[in-house]
């Protein structure tokens, strides 16, 4: 495997006398779609929190090209590269569709200001299937749109690593398949990402790799088959009768 | 930086404004000249009160801090300095306290930050009272041989200063930052932005306005004691002013500054006494009728028409 991009090393989070996540480690290499799986309260949108900075680490260490990153404030993190959506869809409600994304494209990894930073916003409307539709309201969009806008604020800094948290939940079966074929655009365009996810179908057909989460701790991790046929997966989605 | 056509046309029309207000002292009233006064050093405090609250919403209680600061500033120097030379430093200091004030505070949500903006005021009064007292001085005389009409063109070219750099600021990677971080601050640092070094430096230019605000008007008080100089009051009428006309737009405060004006002019006229009770009613009722101030009211009007239109 080549030099990872980024790298979780001994990653855990206290809050108080409760251990969300326990000595994570694994790592993304260049290219790569890594899934994040585990049951609910598992700790998957925890160690997001953790890689994005949104939350300190309790012990360990996070790193992006061998760089220490952990410890950074999350503004400082995303300049360096690595950018994120949320799981409960954040906009931006007084801007219009065109400048929520701006928003992403002024400050973040690479800069872009005025009406090239306006340019970049339209072409990835475009690419996330909102074309003409920047002069938009946000609040007069359908969910999966919302989505969309967050997705391409999230990419209007070209990332180097693309943190997606439980992008696809919520959607209905139509939509899901456009979410799906979305991000395996973002996949063919050999972006970087880490998608913590439930839905199976988008991560047998989505991901390179999976990292299976329990009560905090990495389980398994392997090829999405592998995972999934693993007797410990099977008994932490399922319980001891079934595996 | 491309000024659009509208830019150009509102650009003469402010220019146009600002000349016929600088007419005003040649009209000879009195009368009118200290209503010019109060109204350019209202729309100075309210405008700058504005480019911070506005955007991020956290409501500053401290100009009374800074507007006092800056009239010692002038009391204590007028002998040995030249008036715009305080004029600046009184700037300087006022940028440099709001400065410790906001990495101080600013990281803590909003109402510790009104709280804590109430409280300097009141510290840096406190603190100037005991000094005077250990000195045996009351207060200080400022005298100069400026009158009320130089005053006024003073403040006048303040408050232009305030409107262009409100101006430059809402065109500028800091004022688009602002709108995020008012909009959502969780979003604003994971796109990448220093969130409280922008409320930082944001928060330094009321802190400064406010300060010159004081240090020019020091002369017109001739005598400046602290409960004058820091008077909490003044705080709140720049809150209220600045919401009546609506903080979401850069000339939002002016349209709330000239009624409110007129309207504390005539209740001191008639009810001398009265004044505070008119100001807590005048609060109340912007907070229940009008939450984004006039601007509010247009905007609502315009979108009214705007559908009619496509209907």
């Amino acid at each position: 495997m080549a030099a990872p991009v980024l790298s979780l090393r001994g990653v855990t989070k206290r809050f108080g006398g409760l251990t969300a996540v326990n000595a994570m480690g694994f790592d993304v290499s260049e290219h790569e779609v890594v899934g994040l799986l585990g049951p609910n309260g598992s700790g998957k949108s925890t160690t997001l929190n953790l890689i994005s900075g949104a939350l300190p680490l309790t012990s360990g260490q996070v790193s992006l090209w061998g760089t220490q990153i952990s410890g950074l404030p999350p503004q400082t993190i995303t300049r360096k590269g690595v950018s994120r959506t949320f799981q409960l869809v954040r906009l931006l409600p007084s801007m219009n569709v065109r400048e929520n994304v701006v928003a992403g494209a002024v400050f973040g990894h690479r800069r872009r200001w005025g009406g090239e930073a306006r340019d970049h916003a339209d072409q990835l409307l475009d690419q996330v299937g909102l074309g003409g539709k920047g002069d938009m309201a946000v609040g007069q969009l359908t969910y999966i749109d919302t989505k969309r806008v967050e997705l391409a604020r999230t990419l209007a800094s070209d990332p180097k690593v693309l943190l997606l948290d439980e992008w696809l939940a919520g959607l209905n079966p139509t939509e899901l398949q456009i979410g799906i074929g979305l991000i395996r655009s973002l996949r063919d365009e050999g972006r970087t990402v880490i998608l913590v996810e439930h839905v199976m179908d988008a991560i047998r057909s989505l991901c390179d790799r999976c990292v299976v989460m329990a009560a905090g701790s990495k389980i398994a991790e392997g090829t999405p088959t592998e995972v999934l046929s693993d007797k410990e997966v099977i008994r932490a989605y399922l319980g001891d009768d079934d595996a | 930086m491309s000024l659009t056509g509208s830019d150009l046309r509102n650009l003469v029309l402010a220019a146009l404004a600002l000349g016929i207000c600088a007419l005003l002292p040649l009209s000879g009233s009195g009368y009118w000249l200290g209503l010019g006064v109060t109204i350019a050093m209202f729309t100075a405090l309210a405008t700058s009160w504005a480019l911070f609250s506005g955007p991020t919403h956290y409501i500053s209680l401290a100009t009374a801090a800074f507007f006092g600061v800056g009239t010692y500033v002038t009391g204590l120097g007028i002998d040995s300095l030249p008036y715009w030379g305080l004029i600046g430093i009184a700037g300087a200091i006022g940028a440099v306290l709001a400065a410790l004030v906001g990495l101080a505070t600013l990281r803590l949500s909003g109402v510790y930050f009104v709280i804590f903006t109430l409280g300097l005021a009141e510290l840096v009064r406190q603190v100037i009272t005991w000094v005077q007292n250990n000195s045996g001085q009351k207060g200080l005389y400022v005298l100069t041989d400026l009158d009320e009409a130089g005053i006024y063109w003073w403040l006048l070219g303040l408050v232009t200063a305030v409107f262009v750099t409100g101006w430059l600021i809402g065109r500028s990677r800091l004022g688009f930052a602002l709108r995020i971080i008012g909009d959502d601050e969780t979003v604003a640092a994971h796109s990448g932005i220093n969130t409280a070094r922008a409320k930082v430096l944001l928060f330094m230019v009321p802190g400064a306005v406010a300060a010159m605000t004081g240090a020019i008007l020091a002369p017109r008080y001739v005598y400046i004691e602290p409960s004058l100089a820091f008077a909490p009051i003044l705080s709140f009428q720049v809150v209220i002013m600045a919401l009546l006309g609506g903080a979401s737009r850069l000339w939002g405060p002016l349209v709330g500054v000239i009624p409110f004006t007129f309207l504390l002019e005539a209740v001191s006229a008639n009810f001398p006494n009265q004044s505070t009770l008119v100001i807590g009613v005048a609060f109340l009722i912007i907070v229940y009728f009008l939450p984004n101030g006039f601007v509010g009211l247009l905007d609502r009007a315009l979108t009214r028409t705007g559908h009619r239109r496509e209907a």
